[in-house]
């Protein structure tokens, strides 16, 4: 058995007929039905047997992929659970479709790229590592990002996110491209605009940098965020972003210089200290 | 703008005592006195006195004296001195009122059931035991218990699947961060729980390098912040606490301030020099009990099952049926901090009014839990004013676990609760982040200070355990006949589940 079962996991089912060895570290778990602890603890042991690309087929809502897995690459076929690389460490992690809530959740190291959409509070709490939505993101996206010297977290949204946008953030980057291509019929309604439908921007962020293709009106912003220029490591980072993100998701050339010619807003904090003459001391 | 209130303390510098040293003025962090050179005295600036006794305690010829400023606000019933001060304060600064460590409102207003319930004790018909001359079980494990004992093909008892850590005295030092207290007073319980065998709390604040090899005696926190939190810190200690409230702030988050984040700080929390810590008031992964449970199993899957998960509450008025819930969630081991609990820092308003006493709500949880069934499930463990061994005794017999300590610990250190943790400038070096300040506590007689305290109650305990008659703090677990209440009313001794002293 492997020294990755402890005995606190010794009821949950290890099926290793879900598994396909592809050879060179290229592993197939089939995840139809399995229990996120069933899954996960397959996972784990596949991982220390030596995979280092797992192949995630019929993934339909378990929960903590990649949370405690060491560093390996992983395709996931199927919607991914809610916390989806909870506390990563430097997986590198497909969806080729949605995500739920929490994706990034307090992550490391690492990234994750979504071909669709994500739900509420992507990437919250994010220290390190990249996360890529294609389409649209919920509530209370990238929230409480935070950063330390090189952890720098990077949250990039093709669509749209909804309001609480960047609440809290502490650090990192997060870019919204809103592209009209990707949004589709959403609450937000069939009519894409250049306007940002989120509200509560940046409330209580007091670090990082927010950058939103289109505009937004002064009531949608937080108290503590306030619009600024460009600087060139501005333009330099949005650039790389964009790259990257329509490197992961084909965009077309013409859409790529698009995205790169038109005109962003860019959200700082008015102080690291947005509390700091709230007492009577 | 001109304050309008009176100094609220005076000392008095007994000039025939005094030799001159300065050592009080070294060792005043709040600027209230100065030697005058001019007269070769030592001058008070009464105005900015805290009362908290660093300059009595190291005048070599106690030449120093603290008195309570009494006539500093007219006499009146309703409008205290107190009311008074704040008002005055309020008005020339426009801000909340921040204060730290517990409540201090007066048991006449507030009481403290500890002192209105009494301890058991053998006569005759069962014999009291002498536990210097018998074995004295206080070995504690916290965890989920199994509701049966199984047995496998060979005859042996299962392995439960659920961790557990065993505390050789049910006496633990609560959370308090680094941050909100120094690195030296953090080792110092680093060092102290490793001695004594039981666990000391990391705080929302991350985990300093250099602690890592006590993570035997360790519990990690992770609060709202989600500071310094990641997969090597969830694995460093024994278990991982989730806050959700504090007694001393029910439902408020946490503002490190950015003068306190120093490149240490920075380094543990993982955020960068002099910007401002905020914990907000929700976990905002968590609205509801499902969502908790997630964040439970999410812990657990990052540790491979191995680590117990904690989850702290304030004691709010529906504390037990959010306790239950908590037990639903998974957790292992609920915490409830009684509205007499220790904070660095907290609106007055909030500490002195949100939240119930610590005695009515762990009785009430522990009631709840054992109706449902599931008390098993989880360990119960208690803070908020715990004071001595009495307090921890009758906390067991109430139906908790453990307990935990913060004040008490850090009185053990040298604090004199004069409530100013939060302006960062501790005399005695605990609550504060300056260097010169720091090096006033030594981790190694820190410790010390805090084993002895620990075994002096351990103990007592055992004391109180022998008088009963029960040779185990087992037997003393939930076990409320082994206690009454005086000086209460009905409704409270039923809330309590005790007997009136007497019946």
């Amino acid at each position: 058995m492997s020294k990755m079962i402890n005995p606190m996991q010794a009821d949950v089912a290890l099926d290793r007929s879900r598994v396909t060895d592809h050879g060179k570290g290229k592993v197939e778990v089939n995840a139809q039905d399995l229990t996120y602890r069933e899954l996960n603890l397959l996972l784990r042991v596949v991982c220390d047997e030596g995979a280092k690309h797992l192949l995630l087929k019929n993934v339909n809502g378990q929960r903590y992929i990649a949370t405690d897995l060491p560093p390996v690459k992983i395709d996931i076929e199927g919607c991914a659970g809610n916390d989806l690389g909870v506390f990563m460490n430097g997986c590198e992690i497909t969806v080729n479709s949605n995500c739920q809530d929490a994706v990034g959740n307090t992550m490391n190291a690492g990234s994750i790229i979504v071909h669709g959409h994500s739900s509420d509070i992507a990437g919250f709490a994010m220290r390190g590592g990249k996360v890529y939505i294609r389409d649209n993101s919920g509530y209370r996206c990238g929230i409480h990002m935070k950063e330390y010297e090189d952890k720098i977290p990077v949250l990039v949204v093709g669509g749209v996110a909804h309001d609480f946008l960047g609440e809290y953030m502490a650090g990192g980057v997060l870019l919204l491209l809103n592209r009209p291509s990707v949004q589709g019929a959403t609450e937000f309604g069939e009519m894409p605009s250049d306007l940002i439908p989120s509200h509560h921007i940046g409330t209580g962020m007091h670090g990082g940098v927010i950058y939103l293709r289109g505009r937004v009106e002064p009531y949608q912003l937080g108290a503590e965020v306030a619009p600024v220029d460009f600087t060139d490591k501005d333009t330099e980072t949005l650039h790389h972003e964009i790259d990257e993100y329509c490197n992961h998701f084909e965009v077309s050339d013409d859409e790529r210089q698009e995205l790169k010619d038109s005109e962003y807003v860019k959200l700082i904090p008015v102080s690291h200290r947005p509390y700091g003459k709230m007492y009577a001391s | 703008m001109i304050s309008y209130s009176s100094p609220e303390f005076e000392v008095e510098i007994k000039d025939d005592l005094c030799i001159r040293c300065g050592a009080c003025v070294v060792n005043c962090s709040f600027d209230a006195l100065e030697h005058d050179e001019d007269d070769d005295r030592i001058v008070a600036n009464n105005r900015n006195c805290v009362d908290c006794r660093r300059c009595a305690v190291f005048c070599p010829t106690l030449a120093i004296n603290i008195y309570e400023n009494g006539l500093a606000f007219r006499k009146h019933g309703l409008w205290t001195n107190r009311a008074q001060r704040e008002i005055n304060k309020q008005a020339e600064t426009g801000g909340v009122l921040l204060t730290s460590c517990g409540n201090e409102l007066p048991s006449t207003t507030h009481p403290i059931y500890w002192d209105h319930l009494l301890l058991d004790a053998s006569q005759v018909t069962n014999p009291s035991i002498d536990p210097l001359r018998e074995p004295m079980e206080l070995r504690t494990y916290l965890g989920s218990k199994p509701d049966a004992i199984e047995i496998d093909d060979q005859g042996k008892v299962k392995a439960p699947n659920r961790p557990s850590v065993a505390l050789e005295t049910p006496i633990m030092f609560a959370a308090m961060s680094f941050g909100a207290i120094s690195y030296n007073v953090h080792k110092s319980l680093a060092l102290a729980a490793t001695e004594a065998g039981t666990l000391y709390n990391t705080g929302e604040g991350g985990l300093h390098p250099s602690l890592y090899e006590y993570g035997d005696n360790t519990i990690v926190q992770v609060a709202s912040g989600r500071y310094g939190v990641f997969d090597e810190y969830l694995k460093a200690g024994q278990m991982i606490e989730i806050k959700v409230g504090q007694g001393a702030k029910p439902g408020i988050g946490g503002h490190l301030p950015g003068e306190k984040i120093d490149a240490e700080i920075s380094l543990t929390r993982m955020i960068p020099e002099g910007t401002d810590a905020i914990s907000p008031a929700p976990h905002h992964d968590v609205y509801s009990i499902e969502d908790l449970r997630q964040l439970v199993m999410s812990l657990k899957e990052a540790t491979n099952y191995e680590k117990l998960v904690a989850v702290k509450i304030a004691a709010v008025h529906n504390a037990a049926p959010i306790a239950s819930g908590i037990a639903r969630a998974g957790a292992d081991v609920i915490v409830i901090d009684g509205f007499r609990g220790g904070t660095g820092a907290t609106p007055t308003v909030i500490r002195d009014n949100v939240g119930i006493p610590i005695e009515l709500a762990l009785a009430a949880v522990d009631d709840r839990l054992r109706q449902e069934g599931i008390r098993n499930q989880v360990s119960v463990v208690v803070s908020g004013g715990i004071r001595n061994s009495a307090d921890v005794a009758k906390a067991i017999a109430l139906g908790a676990d453990a307990v935990y300590i913060g004040t008490a610990a850090l009185i053990a250190l040298g604090c004199t609760v004069c409530q100013r943790c939060f302006t960062g400038k501790c005399a005695w070096g605990l609550t504060t982040q300056d260097r010169q300040l720091n090096k006033r506590v030594n981790p190694e007689e820190g410790s010390e200070r805090l084993y002895n305290l620990l075994r002096g109650w351990s103990i007592e305990i055992k004391d109180i355990l022998g008088a009963m008659g029960v040779n185990a703090i087992e037997s003393l677990r939930g076990n409320r006949l082994r206690l009454r209440g005086v000086g209460l009313d009905e409704e409270t001794l039923k809330i309590l589940g005790v007997r009136p002293a007497g019946k």
